[in-house]
């Protein structure tokens, strides 16, 4: 799961039949300092979002099991979730590598 | 099931049925010291884990959906462990 900037809406009238009536937003990925990883692609809503919000995506074969009706459709991104809020603390807080040795965290 | 290391919480008011009530962190893989560091994720949370912890994290679909016991859930991290101590053994 990753997060997303809605960018805008995309429309298609010629589409897989079960995808009808389905939502489709124009979303730029992003990291968790919201600096964006990737270029823009296109995600299924199920959430109701608008240009601007923050959500949360899921991606590959959940992403179609995210759909409220028919959920064996072509789709590899969806929109689960509109955050409100994001807390994350900097990077220069914790330790990422793995030291060789035994390592006790608690 | 890959380490990482909690940084953040995520809050969404509004949001698939599958996410409800539960919590998302945002989590950063650990790599080997050299190593290029990878992209971080949002799980959802299955352990109590806090920021600051050191987690397990399952980030395959299927097991996804055995842990939450829910056949056709939309999620695919799901920390399922707090990690104790590592031992990385010198090769």
């Amino acid at each position: 799961m990753l997060f997303g900037r809605v960018r805008g809406t995309a429309v298609a009238s010629i589409k897989y039949p079960d995808l009808t009536g389905m939502k489709l937003l124009v979303v730029e990925p992003l990291n968790k300092h919201l600096e964006p990883t990737g270029p823009l692609q296109v995600a299924v809503d199920v959430v109701q979002a608008g240009p601007g919000d923050l959500c949360v995506m899921v991606r590959s074969r959940e992403a179609a099991l995210a759909m409220q009706v028919h959920t064996f459709v072509p789709v590899d991104l969806a929109l689960i979730g509109i955050v409100d809020e994001l807390v994350v603390h900097p990077d220069d807080q914790f330790d990422f590598t793995l030291k060789k040795g035994s390592i006790k965290y608690t | 099931m890959i380490l990482g290391k909690v940084t953040g919480t995520v809050v969404t008011t509004i949001s698939h049925p599958h996410y409800k009530n539960r919590r998302l962190l945002v989590v950063q893989p650990l790599t080997l010291p050299g190593d290029p560091p990878q992209g971080d994720f949002v799980a959802l949370d299955n352990s109590q884990a806090g920021i600051g912890d050191t987690v397990l994290v399952n980030r395959e679909g299927n097991g996804a959906r055995q842990i939450l016991d829910n056949p056709d859930g939309c999620v695919i991290s799901v920390i399922v462990g707090i990690v104790d101590s590592l031992q990385i053994e010198e090769l």
